[in-house]
């Protein structure tokens, strides 16, 4: 910085000064509570996950089926045309093993998101879910994996209707 | 050229801690002031002020820019917030370029500021809730789980190692030593990176730059103005912003396209054909130590999958042919979201204008470009700064 | 630089008190595909630029940002959000056109204010956490203390108020976009329940969801596109001060430097002569009143007056709110103040229908974003060469 300049404003706490009560503060828990409308694609991806299935819609003009389903083809900036049921199979394309929570706390059991291209959709077409019945150090890019459901009575029409992704043939515990 | 010509002439900023006493518009109040103060203006001076902040959920204000106004001079005078996530800091320079580039004024103060530490009992909560609210949030997603994948979709393309990556700690920690507003300067080394705790794999805990709070401000003006205020103005030269697809799950993560994209519309603008050798600083946006190599490829200043290469070489030290983040980057003065951002610019306008102090890049540099990204890995937004 | 610019599209979904049959994403893309038909461009290649205005807390979602994009044709092109009224965002369109460095842009604004479960307490989120909020009392408080002073300084009467909705709720009824139109009379607006006193229930403009899309353009893009521009004559912003305590709770001055702005940048020495009609934010009744004063329209205390004897009617000299407002149309968060330019565009390019005004050549809309804010914006747009 400019040599003009000797101090920097900012002043620095820590925990103690909280506990020790040298800091006053406020607070507050807001009721930020939300009842979103899904709409027609995700409307309907939805209630097709209580019946068991994955589906996605086409776009007329790149012909590309893309997941999560939308209304319109946002390359092409025109209507998608046609719902389009996917096997639910696909591939790993990228994941984590996490360790912690949101806060930062350890967790029992490791937690492996990843990113899922589906068999059916455009290449590189894909939903985030957990995969599951597999250890941390089994998973790698390119694992082939199925859509495991919750049992019908227990399906709320939720992307938790699916339990979790697990491997395909080759990895058993 | 028919573009009227805007340049920076004053900075400041807060230190960047963990927790700080002040409150968000006290924050902001500190750096503007000083930012003004820094080219001997005053607030009669400011025409307009344009303000960056990033989620709300983080100060627990909504219309937090509302609440921060009076705290960057805006009583009495326009004012606009901008938010593009994580690019907000370097975004918030370009809004404030048009500002003046527009011919409605003359000078514009730009402010960013963070409080991250409000939010309880962890501030990465606020991020919950910038997943899908329908096919993500149900699934309980940490924000360590999008980096995460980024980084080993990014690895893994490359055939990258930990080892290649945690280069870019140790170098802008020991950056930082000599910023005087760091949180994290230090020496540690690649070790020190390889054994932190696994968080996501493969991210780490010294992978990772620390939530911090702190306020940064830049004084905007045009050339008439800029020319009284100051005999080292910093002229903006390009300016680039883009937009990726909010589904982020169809997307190529092993390449930023979007960092292109605007670099490009940037290197358009300031006339640049050739950046690695026309680009003389660069501070793209180090949230994690990958990034700083994925952004770096982005802005075409690096071969795809070559960052880790040029850093092991050390072409990116201080004092190597290409300096990057010599501020010491977020993973070293800290992650105050959007006032991060404008560190950047301002470290580019100071180290311009030789008055970096011990961080100051040897050999005269006349151009600079600082870079940020963010959202759900989709924006870019870029900056080129350039002196005589 | 460039100096003049226009509208050359709108586009609208809604409004309605709700709109369950489509997400946000779907009623962006509704209204989009409006705008670029509209204005006869193909944002994927025509658009230089995106401006959307939303807010975090409205949205339910933080860094709303990330999820524009796709449905209004700008993936991987310049987009940002501004988080502020959406004359804030078309103010933004506005300068970035006039920097020369773009010719087309886009500013989009909606409101899905229906999936908001509980909006008294997002409003009280807004409000300051140490000194008010531990108040916990309703944020309609700070509407209630501000309209007592205002009556009680200028002298306008709560009947006078009452007008405001009675006339706007009736304007509506002609507005096929309004969502809350209404035969009252004065009885039935002042009888209603009293909610922050002197306040009352039918004096507060009820939510609405909606989504508008408008394209703007610099001069020569502008003239190629459309015979029918809108050029955006004058621009004003300002804030005033957030603390509740330090404000004048009569003088909004922050609406006075904003209409101060607007008027010198469109060289306009005599508003009340050269404005044809103005949409100005009508969240409370009394607002309108207030507003139109702080806008040098008429002296204090008498905008009142002018709404009674009919000079503010569609019929009347100026008119105001000829749209129904928000009390008619539904109050669209901060896309309120794009619904008030919608209609100033509407009514110049002689396509507001049965409630067309007549021989209109300059409108202004004036917004403002709410409690327990102080911020308001404004422009002037006008139909002439």
């Amino acid at each position: 910085m400019s040599e003009r300049i000797s101090s920097y404003p900012g002043t620095p706490l820590k925990e103690r000064d909280f506990a020790e009560g040298k800091v006053l503060f406020q607070w507050w828990i807001p009721r930020a509570h939300y009842a979103w409308d899904a709409g027609v694609a995700i409307g309907r991806f939805l209630r097709e996950l209580r019946a068991g299935r994955l589906v996605a819609r086409r776009c007329p003009q790149c012909r590309r089926v893309l997941v999560p389903p939308r209304m319109v083809c946002e390359h092409c900036f025109c209507p998608t045309s046609e719902w389009v049921v996917l096997p639910g199979t696909g591939t790993v394309k990228t994941f984590s093993v996490c360790y912690v929570t949101w806060d930062m706390q350890p967790l029992d059991e490791p937690i492996v998101p990843a990113v899922i291209e589906l068999d059916g959709a455009a290449p590189g077409g894909g939903i985030m879910h957990l995969l599951g019945e597999v250890r941390p150090e089994e998973v790698h890019i390119g694992l082939r994996v199925e859509a495991v459901f919750r049992p019908v009575e227990e399906r709320t029409a939720a992307i938790t209707d699916i339990r979790y992704f697990r491997p395909i043939g080759e990895v058993k515990r | 050229m028919r573009m009227r010509r805007v340049a920076v002439v004053g900075a400041g900023m807060t230190k960047f801690v963990r927790r700080a006493l002040e409150t968000a518009d006290e924050l902001s109040w500190q750096a503007s002031k000083m930012a003004l103060d820094s080219c001997g203006l005053t607030l009669a001076d400011v025409d307009a002020v344009a303000f960056g902040t990033a989620p709300d959920t983080f100060d627990g204000v909504h219309m937090n820019g509302e609440y921060c106004a009076p705290g960057c001079g805006a009583y009495g005078k326009p004012f606009i917030r901008c938010y593009v996530g994580g690019g907000t800091g370097v975004m918030a320079v370009i809004h404030g370029w048009y500002h003046v580039a527009s011919g409605l004024f003359d000078t514009c103060l730009v402010v960013c500021e963070e409080k991250m530490s409000s939010c309880q009992p962890h501030p990465q909560g606020a991020f919950l809730t910038i997943f899908d609210h329908t096919l993500e949030r149900p699934l309980g997603p940490n924000l360590l789980w999008i980096f995460a994948m980024e980084m080993n979709a990014y690895m893994t393309r490359y055939g990258l190692n930990k080892r290649d990556i945690a280069l870019v700690t140790v170098k802008n920690r020991a950056n930082a030593k000599d910023h005087p507003c760091a949180l994290l300067g230090e020496e540690i080394t690649v070790e020190d990176v390889l054994n932190s705790e696994v968080m996501a794999w493969p991210v780490q805990r010294l992978d990772v730059s620390p939530i911090s709070d702190g306020a940064v401000a830049i004084v905007l003006a045009a050339e008439h103005v800029a020319h009284r205020v100051t005999d080292k103005p910093v002229w903006i030269e390009g300016v680039g912003w883009s937009l990726e697809t909010a589904y982020w799950t169809n997307r190529d993560l092993s390449y930023p396209l979007q960092v292109e994209q605007a670099a490009r519309m940037a290197y358009q603008m300031a006339g640049i054909t050739e950046p690695r050798k026309q680009i003389h600083i660069v501070e793209p946006y180090d949230p994690f130590d990958y990034k700083e190599l994925h952004h770096l490829e982005g802005l075409l200043l690096a071969d795809k999958g070559k960052a880790p290469e040029m850093t092991a070489l050390g072409v990116t030290r201080r004092d190597g042919d290409l300096p990057v983040c010599p501020s010491g980057g977020l993973l070293g003065v800290g992650n105050p979201i959007a006032a991060a951002g404008l560190m950047k610019v301002a470290e580019i306008f100071w180290q311009l204008r030789g008055e970096a102090g011990r961080r100051q890049v040897p050999g005269n540099p006349k151009r600079g470009l600082a870079q940020a990204w963010g959202d759900l890995m989709q924006v870019g937004t870029v900056v080129i700064l350039g002196v005589a | 630089m460039v100096e003049k610019i226009a509208i050359v599209g709108v586009g609208w979904y809604g409004f309605r008190s709700i709109s369950p049959e489509l997400s946000y994403k779907e009623i962006m893309y509704e209204a989009a595909v409006r705008a670029y038909a509209d204005a006869g461009v193909d944002p994927r290649t025509d658009v230089d630029s995106f401006v959307t205005v939303a807010e975090d807390l409205n949205e339910g979602t933080s860094i709303f940002d990330e999820y524009v994009p796709d449905q209004l044709g700008a993936v991987l092109r310049p987009n940002v959000t501004i988080p502020g009224e959406g004359l804030h965002g078309l103010i933004t369109a506005y300068m970035q056109l006039r920097t020369g460095e773009f010719d087309v842009v886009v500013v989009e604004g909606h409101s899905k204010a229906s999936n908001i479960l509980y909006p008294s307490h997002i409003l009280a989120y807004a409000m300051d956490p140490i000194y008010n909020r531990p108040l916990r009392a309703h944020p309609y408080f700070i509407a209630g203390l501000e309209m007592q002073r205002y009556l009680y300084e200028t002298g306008t009467t709560h009947e006078q108020c009452a007008q405001v909705v009675v006339k706007n709720k009736a304007n509506a009824l002609f507005n096929p976009l309004a969502a809350h139109p209404a035969t009252l009379t004065l009885d039935d607006v002042l009888d209603s329940e009293p909610i922050a006193e002197p306040l009352t229930r039918l004096e507060i403009a009820p939510l609405a969801d909606g989504c508008i899309v408008m394209v703007l353009a610099s001069e020569d893009a502008a003239r190629a596109l459309t015979d029918r521009p809108i050029w955006i004559l004058g621009v004003g912003w300002a804030n005033g001060s957030y603390g509740l305590e330090h404000r004048d709770w009569v003088d909004v001055e922050y609406v006075r430097q904003a209409a101060q702005m607007a008027y010198r940048t469109a060289g306009i020495r005599y508003p009340r002569g050269t404005l044809d009609l103005v949409e100005v934010d009508d969240t409370f009744a009394y607002k309108e009143l207030q507003h139109l004063e702080a806008m040098g329209l008429c002296g204090p205390g008498e905008a009142g007056r002018l709404t009674e004897d009919g000079t503010t009617s569609l019929e009347g000299d100026l008119p105001v709110n000829p749209s129904g407002g928000s009390l008619g149309c539904g109050h669209l968060l901060d896309a309120s103040g794009l619904a008030r330019a919608l209609e100033i565009v509407l009514q110049l390019r002689e396509e507001a229908g049965p409630r067309q005004l007549s021989d209109v050549h300059t409108g202004a809309a004036l917004s403002w974003r709410g409690i327990p804010t102080t911020s308001a914006a404004m422009v002037i747009l006008g139909n002439e060469d």
